[in-house]
């Protein structure tokens, strides 16, 4: 294998001192600017792009890492300590991890969040490196059946985020499926419940809903009950750091969430959402204390964190192999690398190697900074939470309002923004789970695009939604994951009428 | 700020707002720009994006702003992103608030031509006042390299006896790869209503399907396909130019018996209601830009063709398209 003495060249060209010093500006520009929600890595790389003109193309393509994986973990931040996850892919770390911190153990869901990180980014970024070339085949012979069957198994994990009751579950994932269709249809180019408004014709964005139901619907419902009695925050309780029973039932989801996150990231369309559903869904499953999620399972953290990270690294594979950019970051990349006249693409490892091994090698730099950058600010970061309440939702609801308008400055955006969080705040009020509502406008237009897509390679003959081995394994799969829990209570039933 | 600012009192407070003013002064730099020297009539020029920072138009604006900035064309230029619906929400802002403003330009292109239209938007490129076609991509058609498909006469022969069968992986509905499947159906005599094309987001998934075989045949600027095809894993079946371009080793459609030109060009343009004289300054800024030696070797380093067309030949230039382009959607079905 020849891959081991490249990836030890490119260690030696990322850890120059210059790119070194880049990989840091990257961390830190990435977890800044991560940490607001709206704005996230993809816009970030793409402000800083005339800036690096002048740079060495290794310099920059280091940066632009470290900024991608910073980007990543300053959503999960937010997400942790104030509920507003910054991007879609840290939705499912907000459900568990802000109930963490809110019982005072922000700074093990922290800590569990960066170290997951490293570990999944370390163990996909070895991943990169050595199957690659094999992973990128299988990527580009998922075709649209597969990954509606994909979609399918991601629906049905949703039931792990309805907290107590089903149907009120399945009423939050309707409204987001109902959400989903707002917007042009990307197959038929004909608008859908735009009424009028050209600013809707793109669809919600994904961000404006999570922050909206998340971040200022829970400022309204706090701000509701401030009267009767105030819920007192502890910042800290028990250990600042993590216990080694945080870590004992930390380490298998970070590595499950890895091995979700790294194979469906490199996937073209793939993205970070679905793995880090599957991996909340499966800790659940697995968990020993099942009855603590919603209410603050480091499990739950641990595992979508992981996943997260690991899928940005997945990215990375269609990237460097074929060119491909599947991910809105990968596109600001593949621009990188073309304003040095570079092509991304099967050539490239040929013509450049010590440009991508260097990039590869960069990518364990960059996860090291972010350990180092980050577990020292987890103390830092929690005390935040020892904010009065009152300056506490205040600064969130500025922070939350600057975000979207950072993103997308416009008037119907910021309506959105805040009939999002007046929704919340009822949904709240009426124990209405609200992630269920985000996964909805995520899922349902991937899986209503890929069937029709599906159904239009092949003339509308539904026999190919389960001709590839993949689609049908992944469909029996998912029928496997739904039937399970019922077949199971009845024999537990069985086993009692027997006693 | 000023909800956070009241409460900073404590160090964490204040170390959160570096980060948040940190990030906010980054998420406006790029807009911001860089002063020029020389002095013009325009002290400041603004660029509309009508597109999210990232994209074709978005990179256009910015390349536009560091060229006249760098040559000393105007003293400032500042670039503004009104991203939405394929760019006809920046339009709206644009024609409506923009009214006689000389000092404010919008970068466009084909594909607004055909938002516009399937989009039913209110507002149309016949109130702005048209100033130059900078730049052009060429459309390029390929077949994954296992195909049994060799060249565009073999496609075409597919195509009529089975346009349903013929699928096609491209950019979104009515988008340029859209329009030139329906031109080439028009062309060879096939029902465009018929064509089964499949619009995938974002070039990665397209590509990904093609490479792939999951579709017959796939379309898209020739700059996506390129390192696919120099790797042979992708078949160049024919380029929609008027005739063969230099770097790029492959025939056109034309010389294959296929009477079709399509090319993906993008422009600037100034509001409506403006002096004669406002217009002619606008014109003259850009004929300087377009000369400048660091537009030209932006060209170069981005890939993009030279395409200069201003004043009223592209005006007359920008009536054909959007007559071509209604015409095209309206035989594929995207509207009425």
């Amino acid at each position: 294998m020849e891959a081991f003495p490249s990836l030890l060249h490119g260690l030696s060209v990322a850890i120059q001192p210059m790119n070194l010093v880049f990989a840091i500006i990257g961390v830190f520009l990435g977890t800044a600017v991560g940490v607001l929600p709206g704005i996230g890595p993809a816009l970030t790389v793409a402000l800083l792009l005339p800036v690096t003109y002048k740079l060495d193309p290794g310099g920059s393509l280091i940066m632009f890492a470290g900024i991608y994986y910073g980007g990543m973990y300053g959503g999960s931040t937010t997400a942790i300590l104030i509920n507003t996850p910054g991007e879609s892919a840290s939705l499912a770390t907000a459900i568990e991890g802000n109930k963490m911190a809110k019982a005072g153990r922000g700074g093990p869901a922290l800590a569990t969040s960066a170290i997951g990180s490293f570990v999944a980014g370390t163990i996909a970024t070895l991943g990169i490196a050595f199957l690659a070339p094999w992973l990128v085949e299988v990527a580009i012979n998922f075709g649209p059946a597969d990954y509606f069957a994909l979609m399918v198994l991601a629906f049905v994990t949703v039931s792990a985020t309805f907290g107590a009751s089903p149907l009120r579950g399945l009423t939050s994932l309707f409204i987001g499926l109902a959400l989903g269709l707002v917007g042009i249809d990307e197959l038929s180019g004909q608008a859908r419940l735009h009424y009028g408004v050209p600013d809707l014709l793109d669809g919600i964005e994904v961000t404006t809903l999570a922050v909206g139901l998340f971040a200022v619907g829970e400022a309204l419902y706090v701000a509701s009950r401030h009267k009767g009695a105030p819920e007192k925050l502890e910042p800290v309780r028990g250990s600042l750091w993590m216990t080694r029973e945080d870590w004992k039932r930390s380490w298998k989801p970070w590595l499950r969430g890895t091995a979700y996150g790294f194979p469906i990231g490199a996937l073209p369309a793939g993205g970070a959402e679905i793995p880090t559903f599957l991996s909340y869904a499966t800790e659940k499953r697995l968990a020993k204390h099942p009855e603590e999620f919603g209410h603050g399972a480091i499990e739950g953290v641990a595992g979508p964190e992981a996943a997260n990270n690991a899928s940005a690294a997945g990215t990375l594979v269609p990237l460097l192999t074929l060119g491909l950019p599947t991910s809105a970051t990968a596109a600001m990349m593949l621009a990188g690398f073309q304003q040095y006249n570079l092509n991304p693409g099967p050539l490239l490892f040929a013509e450049r190697p010590e440009l991508v091994w260097g990039l590869i090698a960069s990518l364990f730099i960059a996860n090291t900074m972010l350990l180092v950058l980050n577990l020292p600010l987890v103390g830092l970061w929690v005390k935040l939470l020892a904010i009065p309440q009152h300056w506490l939702y205040a600064g969130i609801l500025v922070f939350a309002t600057m975000g979207t308008i950072a993103a997308k400055p416009s008037v119907v955006e910021l309506s959105m923004l805040l009939v999002f969080g007046l929704m919340g705040f009822l949904m709240r009020r009426y124990d209405y789970p609200v992630a269920p509502v985000v996964i909805g406008l995520i899922l349902g237009p991937m899986a209503e695009q890929q069937l029709r897509r599906a159904l239009a390679i092949s003339l509308g003959d539904p026999i190919a939604l389960v001709e590839s081995p993949l689609a049908a394994g992944l469909l029996g799969l998912s029928f496997l994951a739904l039937i399970a829990p019922f077949v199971l209570k009845g024999l537990d039933r069985f086993k009692a009428d027997e006693d | 700020m000023v909800g956070t600012g009241g409460a900073a009192r404590t160090r964490i407070k204040r170390r959160s707002l570096v980060v948040l003013a940190a990030a906010a002064s980054m998420a406006f730099a790029g807009s911001l720009g860089l002063a020029g020297s020389a002095s013009a009539q325009i002290a400041e020029l603004k660029i509309m994006a009508p597109a999210a920072p990232g994209g074709g138009w978005d990179q256009t604006a910015r390349a536009i702003q560091s060229a006249l900035t760098t040559s000393g064309i105007v003293k400032g230029a500042q670039v503004t992103n009104v991203p939405g619906a394929g760019g006809i929400v920046g339009l709206a802002q644009f024609v409506n608030s923009g009214k006689g403003d000389g000092s404010l330009i919008m970068v466009n292109g084909l594909v607004m031509v055909g938002a516009i239209l399937t989009n039913k938007s209110p507002v149309t490129l016949e109130q702005v006042t048209p100033i130059a076609r900078l730049t052009a991509e060429n459309q390029a058609i390929v077949v994954p390299a296992n195909s049994p498909i060799k060249n565009a006469q073999d496609l075409v022969a597919a195509l009529k006896a089975d346009p349903a069968k013929v699928t096609w992986a491209g950019g979104s509905a009515g988008g340029t790869d859209h329009i030139l499947v329906g031109l080439l159906a028009k062309a060879v005599g096939v029902d465009p209503t018929k064509i089964n094309y499949i619009p995938f987001s974002g070039g990665g998934e397209a590509l990904a399907a093609i490479l792939g075989s999951k579709v017959t045949a796939g379309v898209s600027g020739y700059g996506e396909f390129e390192g696919q095809i120099k790797a042979g894993k992708l078949r160049l079946i024919g380029i929609a130019a008027p005739a063969r371009v230099a770097y790029i080793d492959g025939p056109t459609l034309k010389e294959q018996g296929v009477d079709l030109e399509l090319i993906n060009w993008r422009s600037v343009v100034a509001p409506p209601g403006l002096t004669k004289e406002q217009t002619a300054n606008l014109v003259s800024i850009i004929d300087k830009m377009a000369k400048s030696p660091a537009w030209q070797e932006t060209l170069k380093a981005k890939g993009w063709d030279d395409a200069y067309l201003s004043g009223d030949a592209f005006g007359s230039f920008l009536k054909n398209e959007q007559v071509r382009i209604a015409d095209v959607l309206k035989s594929i079905g995207l509207t009425q």
